[in-house]
């Protein structure tokens, strides 16, 4: 069954002082299915964000339409948690109200709303830290705490638009394994974007290859690779295999882009 | 000296009284050294002896009382219209449309130019000076609590959004906590223009207040008076600062960490 539909969606931005308008999506159709965990691999520049952006419905699409469960998108909601790349946690919060930010504003009752933010904790490992304020977390604390605060609200979907950029290559891989396990737990519907070939093909089910600026989706390859997935999958000649394939298609597109800067 | 580098608590404290202490050793050589008359400035040491007077004999006390009052007052009420209409302002843009060249232009009228036409009135009571000190700084708030609000992180709001968050919410637990410190801050700086108001409201027709007593001495050429009186708005000043910065770091912990 299909969670999210995407038809002919586009976003054009109007030229700045007169200059040429920006297509930053070219007219796009994409289905994700239930429970499918989607990456979404592109250049920079190349409109992966202002697609998750029109899904989340901080931006309105200059035509075309989305529709979540059948109905049409038309303005941000609970309903789609995101995880943008800055760290977005409220610095007058603690690490406890940070993730129990999203069941406060829908009413939760105060004792479920407990109860979530300390099965949250303990799922990402932050036992102990509950009373912290954002500033003094490492970023990768930071980023795992953003993501509880919007699985806490348990969102039909979850968007996280390259959540891990910002941080060293170590915390990014546990990162991702720590998502990869929610992920297998809960097998809630995610849409990641990233740069990055390795972490698209770990995570992913499903791997979409946006072309360089404007942004359409020019692959999908799906990712057979079995679960529960370990690090080590991705020494695998399966693995090296797909990187191989998504490396060509991103190539072509990385050189098109630089060319135009 | 290595730029921006901190220095520690105990030589900021030296520093900073050391810089007082030069200050004065100055003052008292300009008069005591016979360099300045006393006709025009008073040494240190009878400025002392006229405060202690003051205090003792001529209910200065009370003068500072007053003054403190008509201070407190004033801000007090211009900051409870300026605070709430500031928020509104920087968080809803017609409301900012409709509003914001009004303040632009009041902000501009001088506050001690209304003097004489609020004796008109309000008469030459407490109102009026309340009334001086109310315009000289409800304008200032109003305008850089709406910039302040105005310029909340953006992706903080849409995190919230994307929570659930309503218009309700979005006000009350993201731009009001948010820009809460910067809010603390406006008004500190603005408690310290309101003293400038207050005592330009005491020179003219009033009875009592540090500013009356001030001019006052003027006609008997007190200047160790008048200069006491200017040092302890100073001391007050510096008194109220160090109270709200105290104040601040408590209430928002988050901000500093
Ligand atoms: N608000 C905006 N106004 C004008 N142009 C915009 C706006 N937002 C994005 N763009 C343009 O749209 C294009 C796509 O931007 P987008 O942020 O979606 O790229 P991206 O794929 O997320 O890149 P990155 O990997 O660097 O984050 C860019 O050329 C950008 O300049
Ligand atoms: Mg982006």
């Amino acid at each position: 069954m299909n969670k999210l539909v995407i038809e002919n969606l586009s976003r054009v931005f109007p030229g700045v002082r007169g200059g040429e308008p920006t297509r930053a999506l070219e007219p796009t159709s994409l289905a994700v299915a239930e429970n499918d965990f989607v990456t979404i691999l592109g250049p920079s520049g190349c409109g992966k964000s202002t697609l998750l952006r029109l899904v989340a419905g901080l931006d309105t699409p200059t035509a075309g339409r989305i529709l979540l469960d059948g109905r049409p998108v038309t303005g941000p909601g609970a309903d789609r948690g995101m995880v943008f790349q800055s760290y977005t946690l409220f610095p007058w919060l603690t690490i406890a109200d940070n993730i129990a930010f999203g069941l406060r504003e829908r009413g939760v009752a105060p004792a479920e709303r407990d109860k979530a933010v300390e099965e949250w904790l303990g799922r990402i490992g932050l036992k102990g830290f509950e009373r912290h304020y954002p500033k003094q977390l490492s970023g990768g604390m930071q980023q795992r705490t953003a993501i509880a605060r919007a699985l806490a609200n348990d969102p039909a979907i979850l968007l996280l638009d390259e959540p891990f950029g910002a941080l060293d290559n170590q915390t990014r891989a546990l990162m991702q394994e720590l998502l990869l396990g929610i992920w297998e737990r809960t097998h809630k519907t995610i849409l990641f974007v990233t740069h990055d070939i390795e972490e698209a093909i770990f995570l992913a089910s499903r791997v979409l290859v946006m072309s360089a600026r404007p942004g359409r989706i020019k692959a999908d390859v799906a990712v057979d690779l079995p679960h529960p997935r370990h690090y080590t999958v991705k020494t695998s000649p399966e693995f090296s295999a797909l990187k191989a394939r998504l490396t060509e298609e991103i190539r072509a597109e990385a050189v098109l882009a630089a060319a135009e800067h | 000296m290595t730029p921006l580098a901190p220095v520690s608590n105990s030589a900021r404290v030296l520093l900073g009284i050391s810089f007082f202490v030069l200050f004065i050793a100055l003052w008292a050589l300009a008069t005591l050294g016979g360099f300045v008359s006393k006709t025009f400035l008073a040494d240190p040491l009878t400025m002392l002896a006229d405060g202690w007077s003051l205090l003792t004999q001529h209910g200065f006390l009370t003068d500072i009382g007053v003054t403190i009052w008509r201070v407190v007052g004033g801000f007090v009420l211009a900051a409870l219209v300026a605070v709430p209409l500031g928020i509104l302002m920087g968080t809803f843009k017609p409301i900012e449309a409709l509003l914001e060249p009004f303040v632009s232009f009041a902000r501009y009228l001088p506050a001690s130019a209304f003097i004489p036409l609020l004796i008109l009135w309000a008469g030459i009571g407490e109102m009026q000076k309340l009334l001086v000190i109310f315009i000289g700084s409800v304008f200032q708030i109003i305008l850089m609590v709406a910039v302040t609000v105005g310029s909340v992180r953006r992706d903080l709001v849409e995190a919230a959004v994307t929570l659930g968050a309503r218009n309700r919410g979005i006000v009350l637990r993201v731009l009001i906590p948010s820009s809460a410190p910067a809010v603390a801050e406006i008004l500190r700086l603005v408690l310290g223009w309101a003293w400038t108001y207050v005592i330009v409201a005491e020179l003219i027709g009033s009875s009592s207040g540090i500013g009356h007593m001030i001019i006052d001495s003027q006609a008997l050429l007190a200047t160790g008076q008048m200069i006491f009186g200017i040092i302890v708005i100073g001391v007050i000043g510096l008194i109220s600062d160090f109270l709200f910065k105290a104040a601040n770091r408590r209430l928002f912990p988050w901000s500093l960490a």
